[in-house]
């Protein structure tokens, strides 16, 4: 059996018709070949997979591609604007924030609900929020300066961290 | 023309771009016209005879291509072998086939393949391949598997004793006879999982008409990977390629040569389809190697004064069901040779058995060996301090190396290249501002609250290593590293290294090595890796030696591009070689800067041709394969300050200063990152993370909801410090510091929490020290 849905990718509108237990990052991943959002457990544990889902950020491994029927997705591939790197990005960039990069697209969505909901966070408030995205690399301390970094940067040039921008 | 100077600069990295924007290609993105994927079928048992396997129902599943047991291998696939084969230790090698055949030994040990055209196919035809076993006794613990009547894992392996290996120096019996002190204890050093952020996975795609295998796959190390590939498949190594993609991180897991790729390419090569795989995190936890699981009995001898005469130990290390890639050689040559740590201890009678288990092979995992070592002995000298009711820092500043002996060979024969400890626990004292701490100590204890002080002054072996040494200690391969340096005609360059960095950055390190001793901006300059069709043949990145091996190699190419480059300025200035200077890029007459021609002009004269020096060969490129003459041994010393709750157990780390000397630092953010990465796993073992496994082998920390990996909230801000004690060796003077923060952390955190329960009269609690664990030994001091 398969069932037609139809997703807001970055902007563009998608159309497929998907198993129903398809998840929602293999939808991303394979349908769409957005490789950019990854896989790194299947408990929801890791955030590696995590995507805004109509505003929220969401795990990917944790949904179906059903369930994101007319929704609004933005993904790691939606973040820079114009060729110009998302203030996360560059945060992450500039402050070293990632090693093998694998677990950075998850971590830098996971920054931008953080920076939506409080756009000034503190150390403490930066690293429970990032609790759902684990990273083996970098110890965290990088991510932290990254996120505020960004915090910064968006401070200065005023722009709301809404999702794409 | 001026150019920045970039070596030791606080650079960003060059790889970021195409990793904060999604567009990185890891293998598991790699997609191929006809591609089919695979699902390996793996024992739910620990130990068990196979009776009957049948791939029937799945090879009639829709959508499936093939589908193959260990017996459709036979004659096909080789079994994995072994590639660290120590010497005089008795090292039994029992046979490992791809697929299992007649028995399998651990969960997750793989029985059946299953190729279908879709990932869902793949899965629900893997659900129906019937495995009919019958159930073994299973142990997973090393001494109960050493005991008489303990299940037997191999054939010709009694016991299940895989090894036994020692290191004696000195009259250790005298030194132990003569102390005013002796300490014995038994430490556990535990099971942990590596966890990577990305599992492992791999692409194979065979080509029927010319016999061509390539297997993109993540690997830390791809020319090993071609080499026992090409054995285990019967393909010769000029048609096998290995490419390593993006490579999500392997701390020491994605080193080992598993069955699992050879399976896969197998899958590959019979179906004529390209073929995928990738494990899941359960599977990961489950097929890819572990790391450290010991238990050990050690006995420290000391004198009044606090000098250590002699250490004596008993290792007993757990090896899981089979010997995975490098396994006898991590508790041995990388562990027992540096049970000296940074002391000048004379005596040392140090012996390690190597068990089989019904468990996960276990291998290298970041530190691989060294990590333990530190533990042990910084656990020791603390308990020696405490005996003698000294401070542990004039304990460690008695027994440490001069800073004017070295280079130092130290009781197991290694020789340490240089190293200033003194220094680097003065800066470290320096930044916690020690005395105050102990005043602050004594007040928090008088409040009841329990607030301590743990120092670990850390030596490792890296920078491995000389060819040699590996062939006498057993390695089955050398460790020198290639680099090729291709000065293009319009004065771009493309550097190619044999090591295959993940996560490390050299892409930006090299370029700044590059840039330094070529004079070229860089942005000018490619650093690529990690494909054996297009790298010079190299021994990978693990080791803490990519930037130790890799970046001298580098340096001595370079200076042959250099050296060429001088040839042809003088004959296109007119004037002698041996007065031709080059600085900043620019090759000058000695006396006469203007009599100059940038490198950028000598390349493309090189590569026209048009008016070359006699004998001389066009182009403007070198290789070096660069072989060091000694190991680097990187130091420091790092202290932990915490607090722990005496009601639940809980340990806060309230400080973490890390003082770490790589010698010569490229790139000081990417030093930075390199050790809060260290220190988070380092500390993630002394707080947080257990592999255990239960009495049947099962693993019961088989997912991430159960292994702790540690958070961003589980973790302080780290304080992090430098001093410089170059490699009299390096060219560079470089020494490597991929491993120094799990090396030197999980003893630091002990140590702290230790101390701060003195009040309590507790001298020792094995790691994880987890709250029940805690708890457990505040009530048992307590009475409770």
């Amino acid at each position: 059996m398969r069932v037609p849905i139809s997703v807001t990718v970055n902007g563009t509108v998608y159309h497929h018709e998907v198993e129903p237990r398809l998840l929602l990052v293999y939808y991303l991943r394979e349908v769409l070949g957005l490789t950019g959002t990854h896989i790194g457990c299947d408990t929801s544990n890791c955030g590696a997979c995590t995507v805004m889902m109509n505003g929220l950020a969401v795990k990917s491994c944790t949904v179906l591609a059903v369930q994101a029927n007319g929704a609004e997705i933005l993904t790691v591939e939606g973040l820079a604007r114009d060729g110009q790197l998302h203030p996360i990005q560059e945060g992450f960039w500039e402050e070293h924030g990632l090693q093998c990069g694998y677990c950075t697209p998850g971590m830098m969505i996971a920054a931008l609900q953080l920076l939506q909901r409080n756009p000034d966070p503190s150390e403490a408030e930066i690293r429970h929020a990032l609790e759902g995205n684990l990273c083996r690399c970098t110890g965290y301390q990088h991510i932290v300066n990254a996120v505020r970094y960004a915090a910064r940067k968006m401070k200065e040039s005023g722009a709301m961290p809404v999702g794409g921008r | 023309m001026a150019v920045t100077r970039v070596f030791g600069a606080r650079i960003k990295r060059r790889e970021d771009p195409r990793l904060i924007t999604g567009t990185a290609t890891y293998t598991d993105d790699i997609v191929i016209p006809g591609m089919c994927y695979t699902v390996i079928v793996r024992s739910p048992y620990a130990h068990a005879r196979i009776k009957r396997i049948d791939v029937e129902r799945a090879r009639k599943h829709p959508g499936v291509v093939a589908a193959f047991t260990g017996k459709d291998l036979e004659g096909k696939v080789n079994p994995i072998p072994c590639a660290w084969l120590i010497p005089g230790s008795d090292l039994k090698t029992p046979p490992h086939p791809a697929l299992a055949v007649d028995r399998v030994r651990y969960v997750g040990e793989g029985v059946a393949v299953v190729v279908a055209t879709s990932r869902h196919a793949a899965a629900d035809a893997a659900s129906l391949v019937e495995v009919e076993v019958e159930p073994l006794p299973a142990v997973v613990n090393q001494e109960k598997a050493m005991q008489p009547g303990a299940p037997q894992i191999h054939d010709g392996v009694p016991n299940n004793v895989a090894f036994h290996w020692k290191v004696s120096s000195g009259d250790v019996g005298r030194a132990f006879q003569e102390a005013d002190v002796v300490i014995r204890q038994r430490m556990v050093n535990h099971r942990l999982i590596p966890n990577a952020m990305e599992p492992r996975s791999c692409v194979a795609a065979y080509n029927r008409g010319s016999g061509d295998l390539t297997i993109w796959m993540t690997s830390q190390n791809p020319h090993i990977h071609r080499v026992l590939l090409s054995g285990i498949l019967g393909i010769p190594e000029h048609r096998l390629r290995i490419i390593a993609p993006e490579v999500g991180g392997g701390f020491g897991s994605k080193i080992p040569c598993y069955a699992d790729e050879a399976v896969v390419a197998f899958c590959a090569m019979q179906t004529g389809h390209p073929v995928k795989w990738g494990e899941d995190r359960r599977e990961n936890y489950l097929a890819t190697a572990h790391g450290r699981d010991h238990i050990v009995d050690l006995e420290v001898a000391a004198k009044k004064d606090g000098t250590i005469t002699a250490i004596r130990g008993t290792c007993y290390a757990n090896l899981g069901a089979y010997l995975s890639t490098a396994a006898p050689g991590v508790p041995t040559i990388l562990h027992g040779l540096m049970m000296c740590g940074p002391y000048t201890i004379p005596n040392i009678d140090y012996e390690v058995y190597g068990i089989f288990t019904n468990t996960t092979p276990v291998d290298a995992y970041r530190g691989a060996g060294r990590p333990e070592a530190t533990y042990y002995v910084e656990r020791l000298v603390d308990m020696v301090a405490r005996k003698l009711n000294m401070d542990p820092v004039e304990v460690r500043r008695k027994n440490f190396i001069p800073k004017d002996k070295f280079p130092y060979t130290v009781a197991t024969g290694i020789t340490y290249d240089s190293g200033d400890y003194e220094a680097s626990l003065e800066t470290l004292l320096r930044i916690i501002d020690y005395p105050n701490f102990r005043k602050e100590q004594e007040k928090a204890w008088k409040e009841g609250r329990y607030l301590g002080i743990g120092f670990s002054t850390y030596v490792e072996i890296c920078g491995l290593g000389p060819s040699q040494v590996a062939g006498a200690v057993g390695f089955q391969g050398a460790l020198w590293e290639s680099a090729l340096v291709r000065v293009h005609p319009t004065g771009k360059v493309t550097v190619l290294t044999g090591a295959s960095p993940h996560g490390q950055g050299e892409e930006t390190t090299f370029a700044q090595i590059v840039s330094e001793e070529l004079g070229i901006p860089i942005e000018d300059i490619e650093v690529l890796h990690g494909d054996t069709e297009m790298i010079p043949m190299g021994w990978g990145t693990y080791g803490s030696r990519t930037t130790a091996v890799g970046g001298a190699a580098l340096f001595v190419a370079c200076r042959r591009i250099v050296e060429k480059g001088k040839k042809l300025a003088a004959h296109l200035l007119e004037a002698s070689e041996q007065d031709i200077l080059f600085e900043g890029g620019r090759f000058f007459v000695k006396g006469a800067p203007d009599r100059a021609k940038t490198i950028q002009e000598v390349a493309l004269q090189a590569y026209l041709a048009w008016n070359l020096p006699a004998g001389f060969e066009p182009a403007l490129e070198a290789t070096a394969f660069y072989d060091p003459p000694n190991f680097t041994y990187p130091f420091g010393a790092h202290a932990c300050i915490v607090e722990v709750d005496p009601e639940t157990g809980t340990v806060k780390i309230r400080r973490y200063v890390a003082v770490d000397d790589c010698g010569r630092v490229v790139n000081p953010l990417i030093v930075d990152g390199q050790v809060h990465g260290g220190l988070a796993q380092g500390i993630g073992q002394a707080l947080y993370e257990y592999a255990y496994y239960d009495d049947f082998g099962q693993l019961l920390t088989g997912s991430m909801s159960d292994y702790a990996v540690p958070k961003a909230s589980q973790l302080p801000p780290f304080e992090t410090a430098r001093t410089e004690t170059p490699s009299p060796h390096h060219p560079l003077g470089l020494k490597g510091v991929g491993e120094t923060g799990t090396i030197a952390s999980t003893p630091a955190v002990a140590n702290a929490v230790v101390d701060a329960l003195q009040p309590l009269g507790i001298h020792h609690i094995d790691i994880p020290l987890t709250p029940p664990r805690v708890l457990a030994a505040i009530r048992q001091a307590q009475g409770r």
